[in-house]
């Protein structure tokens, strides 16, 4: 009963129709300044090695046409903004920036994946029901939607937060102050606060402990009326503040614009009077369309389901990991995927043995030969990356004659300012081990105790 | 309402800014910047380790090139065994400045001019032959500096007589010697020449960029302790990269008694940087060790600080067991060389994965966004 009466709700379409172009734009931007940045050339075309997902084998770069997905992806991004053609425009959206995600895992970043499964979200939004080019060729726009579909994204946005800070919760974070204490010391170059105030232990648990607090509040701040206005300005100051620090690209504009959808109609209405001022009149008076108090959408039990599994799924996806034995932050098996955004420090070298099965002579390889430099930091310390690099090793060096080789890794890695430990068996063949979900036995285990969620 | 919370929020978070501002000031005053003082490193390392070492090892050239010049209008064995003496010398020296890939070395390919071996024998007879050699070329550069000389020295014939029985033959090999050590002397001459205007660049660029002094040496000296050391004086020799030794790989081939030598110079150079000894040996000033140590970022810093120290000594005392004489070595017993490559290596493993995460330096230009 209740539940069928909260589907029933209505509110001011305003809010989709700002989010959607606020979205579209910083895609559209995201977009050109990852090819202006020579990306698409370093990240995708140059390497002659690309590190897949699980079951996305298939999903390669395209040589050269991995630009024409780029202008694809920009352009839908691009149509979502101005609401043209929107359903169509925002599934390309979602196909294209997903297929560039799949194309290498080294570039993986959680904020990527929000953007990811946020347009997947938005497929199923009306948000060109107004303030839409698609109102303009339909002749009608409308002033509601159903209440739900503003709440969809405030609860993915809730979830991204509230995980985030749950993520904190671990005693190397809390107790440490680790990851921080080696990376604020770092900042030494910032004007004013480098030289003096990165250096204080004291802040780095400040920073530490008031970073777990934002993530974990920050959604319940915005949700709550009366401390909306607030939150929303130390939303702006958190993440201009880690922009200041860390290379993390367009990651707090994305979130700074998301937060915008906490707010009221009236202040969307607002921004939409603010940018019809600035957008020519004529093409957007009111006389072009009829105006249609409520948008029905066309199989709302389909979609309304949709969705529900969609946000479940978000729930239960990033405790996967209590499914696998041994310390996270070390084996990351279920780490992915689970918003544990910049939270751990971790470094690796990892040196290939081929091994002739037959003769027992070995020889080590060169990573350079094959990776890119960002593709063997990447691939030194996450076990799925060594896995599908030694069967890579593996294929290579046995296609040459028809030997029969054994792949072994020399795999050393520090954690969160630990000292370097020997991190992969080096007595296992991983030539002969195969990819799955299940746990991998031959990582050695963390000979340390790290507490927490 | 809101609007004046908003107002008043504004103030107030001004009001700590600027107190903020002047607690940093009075700070900066009272106390020294609490950040490791990179500055007096990069002085340090200037002025005590970089420039002495160039400048002794451009004398060691000057000693050669003279020894060649007695050579060249004199070829008997007396001045033979001079020059052999000055070109030993000069090595051992260069081991000390070969880790510094910046600035002018960088962008003349010194190292590469100085040291590519195996050096590359049928283009160095036909560079006699041809005479006029572009030493600016790239496939030059493994016919030129010190593995060239060991092969105009040691290697051009069986054995002294008939070395000297070359050089009286003609000028070609008088030439081809003396052009040699006029290369090697040019470009160290251009090298110190413009460090006197490049040291105040190199010590102000103090930041955590890929381009700045500290980051770019921190990089130059691991990979020349991965590369030019660990890979190119005993791994590839032993065959680690290939499966089979490769022992014409060895550092001084014709020589082929003083490739021990050369490397223990070259660790020893690695350790006086890292521990931050003067290049005279006589003091000691801020180093990685002690910036380590300053960090102490985790409870590990100090042990690590000390842990690579030690691990460095262990490396050295492997490569004392080996033989002088490397080809030896590898026919003899090559699992020496590669038990010595195993301690070298694991210092590698401590430089760049534990010294760079606490340094917060990344391995070389990653250009991409992080999250």
């Amino acid at each position: 009963m209740n539940t069928s009466n909260y589907l029933e709700k209505k509110y001011s379409s305003a809010p989709l129709a700002v989010f959607r172009i606020g979205f579209g734009l910083l895609m559209c931007f995201s977009i050109i300044r990852f090819w202006f940045k020579g990306w698409i050339e370093t990240l995708y075309i140059e390497p002659s090695f690309h590190f897949s997902y699980y079951g996305f084998e298939w999903v390669k770069p395209l040589d050269n046409y991995t630009y024409i997905l780029f202008i694809i992806c920009g352009i839908s991004a691009f149509l979502v903004a101005v609401g043209l053609k929107y359903r169509l425009s925002i599934f390309f959206f979602f196909l294209s920036f997903t297929y560039i995600e799949l194309m290498d895992k080294t570039t993986y970043l959680n904020h990527y994946y929000l953007i990811s499964i946020l347009s997947f979200l938005m497929i199923f939004l009306p948000a060109n029901a107004s303030f839409s080019i698609d109102n303009l060729i339909k002749k009608r726009s409308y002033l509601q939607v159903p209440k739900w579909t503003i709440d969809s994204i405030k609860i993915l946005l809730t979830i991204v937060y509230f995980y985030s800070g749950l993520a904190k919760i671990n005693s190397d974070w809390l107790f440490k102050a680790m990851p921080l204490k080696i990376w604020l010391p770092s900042k030494f170059d910032l004007p004013l606060i480098g030289e003096n105030l990165m250096q204080l232990e004291w802040v780095h648990y400040l920073m530490s402990w008031g970073g777990m607090f934002y993530d974990l509040l920050i959604p319940f701040l915005l949700l709550y009326k009366p401390t909306r206005i607030y939150a929303f300005l130390l939303v702006i100051f958190f993440h201009l503040f880690t922009k200041v620090l860390f290379p993390i690209g367009m990651f707090p504009y994305i979130m700074i614009m998301g937060s915008l959808i906490f707010f009221d109609s009236s202040f969307h209405l607002k921004i939409i009077s603010l940018l019809k001022k600035i957008i020519p009149i004529n093409f957007i008076k009111s006389n072009h369309y009829k105006i249609v108090e409520i948008y029905r959408l066309k199989k709302p039990k389909f979609i309304v389901s949709i969705i529900s599994i969609f946000l479940i799924i978000q729930f239960l996806f990033p405790f996967r990991y209590l499914l696998y034995p041994g310390e996270l932050f070390w084996n990351e098996q279920g780490y992915r995927f689970s918003w544990r955004v910049m939270l751990v420090e971790k470094v690796g070298s990892s040196v290939f043995k081929i091994a002739n099965k037959k003769t027992g002579s070995f020889f080590y390889v060169n990573n350079e030969d094959f990776l890119t430099p960002f593709q063997e930091k990447q691939m030194s310390f996450q076990p799925d990356f060594i896995l599908e690099y030694a069967h890579f090793l593996g294929d290579y060096y046995s296609s040459n004659e028809d030997q029969v080789v054994e792949v072994y890794v020399d795999s050393y890695v520090a954690l969160n300012g630990r000292l370097s430990q020997r991190y992969i068996d080096k007595n296992v063949d991983l030539y002969n081990e195969k990819e799955s979900f299940k746990h991998k036995k031959w990582i050695l285990p963390l000979k340390d105790e790290i507490k927490g969620l | 309402m809101i609007r004046k919370n908003i107002i008043l929020l504004f103030f107030t978070s001004l009001l700590l800014v600027n107190c903020g501002g002047s607690d940093d000031e009075s700070q900066s005053d009272d106390i020294a910047p609490i950040a490791y003082d990179r500055a007096k490193m990069l002085v340090h390392w200037a002025d005590k380790i970089i420039l002495p070492a160039h400048s002794s090892f451009k004398q060691t050239l000057i000693d050669l090139d003279n020894s060649t010049k007695s050579f060249v209008a004199v070829p008997n064995q007396s001045n033979l065994d001079d020059i052999r003496s000055k070109w030993l010398i000069s090595y051992k020296s260069w081991q000390h400045i070969e880790m510094f890939d910046i600035g002018k070395s960088e962008e003349i390919y010194f190292k590469s001019k100085m040291n590519s071996y195996p050096a590359f024998k049928t283009r160095i007879e036909n560079n006699i032959m041809l005479g006029n050699t572009n030493f600016d070329d790239v496939s030059n550069y493994s016919s030129q500096g010190f593995p060239a000389l060991d092969y105009m020295l040691f290697g051009i014939a069986s054995d002294d007589t008939n070395i000297l029985n070359k050089y009286t033959g003609g000028y070609d090999y008088s030439n081809y010697l003396t052009s040699l050590v006029n290369k090697m002397l040019n470009s160290t001459s251009s090298v110190i020449n413009d460090w006197s205007d490049y040291r105040t660049s190199f010590i102000s660029s103090t930041d955590n960029t890929a381009s700045s002094s500290v980051n770019k040496l921190i990089n130059d000296f691991i990979f020349y302790y991965e590369k030019g050391l660990r890979a190119n004086k005993v791994g590839i020799p032993a065959g680690v990269f290939s499966g089979n030794p490769l022992k014409e790989n060895v550092e001084a081939f014709y020589n082929k008694e003083v490739s021990k030598d050369l490397l223990l110079n070259a660790l020893d150079s690695t350790i006086k940087f890292y521990n931050g000894t003067s290049y005279d040996g006589l003091s000691s000033g801020p180093s990685l060790k002690s910036y380590l140590t300053h960090l102490n970022s985790s409870k590990d810093g100090s042990t690590l600080a000390a842990l690579i120290a030690s691990k460095l000594e262990t490396a050295k005392s492997q490569i004392n067991m080996l033989s002088n004489n490397f080809i030896n070595q590898i026919e003899s017993d090559n699992n020496k060389m590669l038990v010595t490559y195993d301690a070298i290596q694991s210092v590698v493993v401590l430089f760049k994965v534990d010294m760079l995460q606490a340094f917060s330096i990344n391995v070389d230009y990653t250009d991409a966004d992080g999250d």
